[in-house]
Parts: structure tokens; sequence; C-alpha cells
């Protein structure tokens, strides 16, 4: 017998890995939690039969969701992050001694259990002293918040279910709002490739253009995400990505990355002429 | 006793399709195959019961089978001694209702935040409207229900009117003391007819406002497709114990089409059976929705999402607090503006912005995460686009002076004026703002220098001025002689 796990990646395109065997499978009130062991790409998690990570291409996601900030702005001491219960953004942070607080906001409390339980390769550091996690709906939890960021960084699934409200004018207006002037904002930014991401890209990148006065994309390779070719997104009311880019010190952290580095940084936002134009049309 | 579990209509139309009548009647497209293109849209379920009326289907002009069944099941679920399948809108309904009660000439009294089409239907009666004065509230800027001494001096002041019509409740969700009313214009040979195309709910929940079969109305006009979740333009007409249902059917039949669809029917069908059987579940969870949204939003500041605290035991006797009302003044915008940026900013569709306020719809259909946006969005507008709050108008009723008689005017011979110069005239047509649909011109009624004011100021705004003949409103029909 063969178990294959398949994602339509476009109506007409599938991703498929071979399965050994399913580790764990729940519902929770938002969505349909699945784990899995495979032999290719080690064990992956999968929300509502959407990708989430697996356990070999995971660090490409993690690193460049929060290292590319982190080198624009060393100084970066206090840190939200949206989504993520995964903990592998979490993990990334905790290597920065200079960060003193590490909020991380999830709707969907079986995510972060299950991922407590099955996966520690990105969840181990969710119990570092400095992270507090707080269960609610991020869309609520940046209206309502008192508090000054450094950092938002939105780890959201897609914009097609409970994720929908981290895409929306209304939630980057209200993190606009609790940045601090020096604060940068980095989010999962969908494909540029397939139709339907395309246009969600797309539309995340109008509304937080039309909210931030520095906005721009960088990209990353990411095998298991469709098409493989993955745009984040970086905003901040000061710093410039590139211009502003802390090289120098940013080394001096001294740490150990697999796929991020100083070139990649320069790299990652040079972007193909399509994606370009994606985004031209909606600035 | 009918058995709420049931769905006559819904019943009979599986049967047809289990059956496969091969169809040489209307409608053409024949189940979809003759237009594939709007099979392709709107499906094959769907295509396939849009069919016509036949035996086993019943007729809805001579209800004998599924359909009296289904309106007998109605009926009970409503508390009435009748009740009607609509399938023009709650507008045909109200519309029935006074013509089954008023003849030409014959006077009825209303509050004049009544909807557009019982002031349109007085132009085919030609039956004289009654104007009660509704209460105001001029903090929110809306008009609110009726004071029951208003209304006992109207009545008193018109014994031959033939009914009385009252909203229940506004648009706003303010309902008026409906049962003490009702029971003052029976004692004077009043029918009462209740205008509830925003009350469907009043009959499913025990924390919500008097439902007017309750309170003894003579009639009511539900928009089941509004808080009932059926298809759009279906409704109730429910009629009490002492009005005769078949004179009824006749003044019904006089303008309702003899094609009822099947698709308005079932759904009214299927969602009686929905409301009658978990109606206490669902609508609970419209008022915790509602309930959490005010408490959040009126968090942010100078927005005030008002809710039972208005209620002072006379104009406004109840609240729906299912209804999400928020004015909007002190942000130092309008409520039209907070709606225009609702949607052109943030995806958000709401029900209405007026002047001073806007309506969100809460419903079954809404999610949490929904009201997580709403509630962002507003907040975002009022920190990105506050104004100061001078130069706001509020008011938003005007009390009309009725020259002559709606039909009077309609039919009567007009002339075309610059708006400013209409003042003083007798206007010959409607001029209202959508939404709401509340007329603030009626045909027959004397133009003064407030209402162009108001006219103007609800154009500057953004509102849809609707009514007159010319479309951009720069004119006004008013009667030559």
């Amino acid at each position: 017998m063969e178990l294959w796990f398949t994602e339509n990646h476009a109506p007409g395109a599938r991703f498929s890995i071979k399965v050994e065997k399913q580790v764990y499978s729940q519902k929770s009130e938002y969505q349909q939690i699945d784990i899995f062991d495979s032999k290719e790409f080690g064990r992956f998690m999968t929300l509502d039969g959407y990708m989430m990570l697996t356990q070999r291409d995971e660090f490409i996601y993690h690193e460049m969701i929060t290292h590319t900030a982190m080198a624009v702005n060393p100084k970066i001491q206090k840190v939200l992050v949206i989504g993520g219960g995964d903990g592998g953004a979490v993990r990334e942070l905790t290597k920065y001694q200079s960060i003193q607080t590490i909020h991380l906001v999830e709707i969907d409390e079986m995510v972060i259990e299950a991922s407590k339980k099955y996966m520690p390769f990105t969840s181990d550091k969710l119990n570092d002293p400095r992270v507090l996690i707080m269960i609610c709906d991020g869309l609520r939890y940046v209206r309502s918040c008192k508090e000054a960021y450094d950092l938002i960084i939105v780890d959201s699934t897609d914009p097609f279910g409970p994720g929908e409200g981290l895409f929306t004018k209304e939630f980057y207006g209200n993190c606009e709002d609790i940045l601090s002037p020096e604060g940068i904002l980095i989010n999962q930014h969908e494909s540029p490739f397939y139709g339907e991401d395309a246009l969600a890209m797309q539309r995340a990148h109008k509304r937080i253009y039309e909210t931030f006065p520095i906005s721009k994309c960088y990209q990353a390779h990411i095998p298991t995400y469709p098409s493989g070719h993955w745009l984040f997104g970086f905003a901040s009311k000061k710093y410039d990505p590139i211009n502003d880019f802390k090289e120098e010190e940013w080394t001096k952290f001294g740490l150990e990355t697999k796929y991020y580095n100083r070139e990649l940084h320069k790299g990652a936002f040079c972007l193909p002429n399509y994606v370009k134009e994606l985004l031209n049309e909606v600035e | 006793m009918p058995d709420q579990s049931r769905a006559p209509i819904l019943e009979a139309l599986n049967n047809l399709k289990v059956n496969r009548v091969v169809p040489f009647d209307v409608p053409g497209h024949k189940r979809g195959r003759g237009n594939q293109a709007l099979l392709d849209f709107l499906g094959e379920k769907c295509l396939s019961v849009d069919v016509n009326s036949m035996k086993p289907l019943d007729n809805l002009c001579h209800p004998v089978s599924v359909i009296k069944e289904a309106e007998d099941i109605a009926a009970e679920a409503f508390g009435a001694a009748h009740a009607f399948f609509m399938v023009g809108g709650t507008t045909s309904a109200v519309q029935s209702m006074i013509l089954s009660v008023c003849k030409e000439g014959d006077e009825i009294i209303l509050p004049r935040n009544v909807h557009r089409s019982a002031i349109n239907v007085l132009v085919l009666s030609g039956a004289i409207p009654v104007y009660v004065n509704p209460d105001t509230d001029s903090n929110l800027g809306i008009s609110l229900g009726m004071k029951l001494e208003d209304v006992k001096r109207t009545i008193d002041a018109h014994p031959n009117a033939k009914a009385i019509l009252i909203n229940n409740p506004t648009y706003y969700g303010v309902c008026s003391n409906l049962k003490e009313i009702t029971e003052y214009a029976h004692k004077r040979g009043m029918y009462v007819l209740a205008d509830e195309a925003h009350g469907t709910h009043f009959y499913f929940n025990d924390k919500l406002p008097m439902a007017a079969m309750h309170a003894g109305c003579d009639m009511a006009s539900v928009s089941m497709h509004k808080s009932g979740g059926s298809l759009t333009q279906s409704s109730f007409l429910l009629l009490g114990p002492n009005v005769n249902q078949d004179y009824v059917r006749q003044i019904i039949n006089l303008t309702q089409t003899t094609s009822g669809s099947y698709l308005l029917m079932s759904s009214l069908d299927i969602s009686r059976r929905n409301l009658a059987m978990h109606g206490q579940q669902i609508f609970d969870k419209v008022i915790t929705l509602a309930d959490y949204a005010r408490t959040e939003i009126n968090e942010i500041g100078d927005y005030y999402a008002y809710s039972s605290e208005i209620i002072n035991g006379d104009s406004v006797y109840n609240f729906d607090v299912t209804k999400l009302s928020i004015n909007t003044l002190k942000t130092g915008l309008a409520g039209i503006e907070v709606y225009d940026y609702l949607r052109d900013e943030y995806d958000i569709q709401i029900e209405f912005g007026d002047l001073g306020n806007v309506l969100a719809y809460i419903s079954v259909g809404d999610r949490d995460r929904d009201i997580e946006r709403l509630v962002g969005a507003l907040k975002e507008i009022r920190r990105r686009y506050h104004k100061d709050q001078t130069g706001m108008l509020t008011q938003e009723y005007i009390s009309p002076k009725v020259a002559v008689s709606p039909k009077e005017a309609f039919y009567g011979n007009k002339i075309s004026v610059p708006m400013e110069a209409s003042i003083g005239g007798i206007c010959g047509e409607f001029v209202m703002c959508y939404p709401p649909g509340i007329p603030i011109l009626a045909p027959g009624e004397e133009i003064t220098g407030d209402i162009v004011d108001y006219i103007k100021y609800a154009k500057e705004k953004g509102c849809m001025i609707l009514g007159p003949e010319d479309l951009d409103c720069n004119y006004l029909n008013i009667l030559s002689n």
C-alpha cells in the first residue's frame, strides 16, 4: 500500500509527498490539523490540507522571516509574532540575546499543543523565558494592544481561512499603529506564480504599500510551497531593507544559519521582472 | 398540530426530481439545458427546481395542496391565523396589507418613517396619509418610534381612519409600544398593520421585542429574506384572526405574479423550518455577536453603538439588540462616509449609512473573525480619517406638510423646476435617501427650505437620492396649479 499526501497547488497542478505514517490528526475549532512522517521531507504539518512546514525545508522560511529584519535593525528588542504556532520563527528569534521579549499571538491553541508534542525541531524554544504565548485572534490583538513593538512578524496561513483577517488593510493599519517609530513589519507574502496566490500577493502588497512609507518584497525558494517561489514583505516607517542593511553589525551576532547570509539578503530583494510588474500594478 | 420539521414545498420539489418528469411547459430553459451559461453560473441543483406551477406543486394564486400545507405550517410557526407566501418582496406584502383595508379617500395613520412601499401604494389606492410624527433622538440623529400619546391623539382626531401602520421595528431597531397601540386602535375599530421587514427574528427568540401577531395586530409583513435567511425577495404576509383571508388573497392576486418562483417559495419553506426548530439558539448567537461588537466598538471611542439603554418606555418602547446601529457623528464623519470607507478601503459591505449612523446587519451567517474585521476597520477609519465635528447635520426627520393626496399629486399636472425654485411648491413626486428608503418628500407635500437644504447636504455626503424624474435630482416636479 502506498499513502501519499497531495495538495492542489493550482486547479491543474498538484504536489505530493509519499507518507510513511500519519502521526496526528485533529479538528480544532478553526481548522483540520494533520502531522505526517515522510522519508523525503521528514515530519510535516498541514492545516486544512495545506502544507505549513516540513522538517526538511522549514529552515528557509523561518530564517528568512526573522533574520532579514534583524539585520536591518539589530537593536530590535521587542517582537510580536502573529500566527507561527509551530514555534519556528520564535526559535530563530531566541538566537538573539539582545531581544528582550517575544510575544506570540496564535488563534489556535491546538496548533501549539500539537507542535510542542510532535515537532520539537521547531517548537523547542517556545519555553524560552522571554516568550509569552497568547491565544487570541491576531486582528483583535493588534486592535486592542497597548504595547509598542520594534518588529511584528506575520507568520500566517493563506488568506482563505482563519488567516484571512491577517491580510486586511485594517490589520496592517493596526500593526502600523502599534509599531515603534523604528518598527518593521515582516509578513508571509504568498507566491507570485499561480493565479490565485498571485492575486492574494498583490492584494496584500497593495494594502501594505498604502499603509507604510517603505514597503518592499523579498523572495526565497521553498520547495514544498506552491511553485517553490515564495515572497515575504518588508515594511517600515523608517528603514529601507537595503540602504539601512547593517551587515557588519549582524555578522557580529555570530549566528549559524543554513540559508540566510549577507549576500543573500541583498539578492533576495532583487525580483524577477514579472514579479516586479505584479507589484508595480498595485503601487 | 402542524409538524414544524416538515417542509411540504421542498418535499414536493424533491419528489419532482426523483420522478424525472419530462417538461413540455415553461420555463423554457428546461431545467437549464437550454441555457448553458445560466446553468454554469447557477448550477444544475438550482435550475432543476426553477419550475412552474403544476398539479404536484400547487399554485401560489390558489393554493390547495403543498403550498397551502406549507402556509398552514408557517402560520402556526408565527402564531398567525394565516400566512401567505409572498414572492414580490415585503414591498408587495406591505402594499397588499394597505390595499386590503383602504379604498380611495380612506384615511390611514402612519409614522412618517415608513418604508417607501407604504407611501407608494397610497398613489395606487388613493388613500390619504395621516402622519404621526415619530419621536426623534437629536443626539443620534435618528427617528424613533411613535409616542403612545401622539398615536392616541391622532386616532382621536381621525376617528374614521381605517387603519394604522406601525414599524416593528424601525430600520435602526426601535420598537413602539405595539400592544397598547393595537388595543387602542382596535377599540376605535381600526385595523393595525405591522411592517416587520426588520423583525422576522422577533417570532423565534424570547429575548427580543414582541412580534406583531403576538401583540394582536391584524396583519404583518415579514421579510423572511432579511434576518430569516431565505432568498432575496421572499416574504410572508401574516394575518390575525379578524381578517378575511380570501379577500386578502384576491387583493394579493391583483398585482402578484402568476408565475411564483419555486426557488423563492422553497427558500421560505426551508427557512421557516430552520427558524421554528432552531430559532432560539440561532438568535442567541446573533445577540452574543452583536453585544460583543457593541462593547468593542464603544471601546474605540467616538463611535456609539447603542443598544437597550436608549429604551425610554414610550417612543423607544423596546430595542432590537440584534441590530448593530452605530452613531458616527463624534468622529466628524457622516454615517454614509464611514459606510463608503468600509467598502472602498476595507472591503466590508454594511447595510446602510445615513447622515449620522451606520447599520451593520448581524446574522446567523456571521463568524467571530468577520466581527473582528469590522471592529478593526472602524478603529482604523477613526484613526485615519476623523475630522472636526462642526457643520455636521444631525436631523434626519423633517415633518411633512400634506397639501393634497399622494394620488392626486402624482397624477396631477406638473412642471419641472430647479430645486431652489421649488421651495413653496407642492411636490409631485417622491424624494428619498436610499438606504434606508424613507421618503424626504412624498407626492402632495409642500417643499420647504429645510427640505431642500437637507437634500443638498445628503447628496454632498454621498447618499443616493431616489425617486425624482430627474435622476441627478437637480430639478423637482411641482404641481403647476
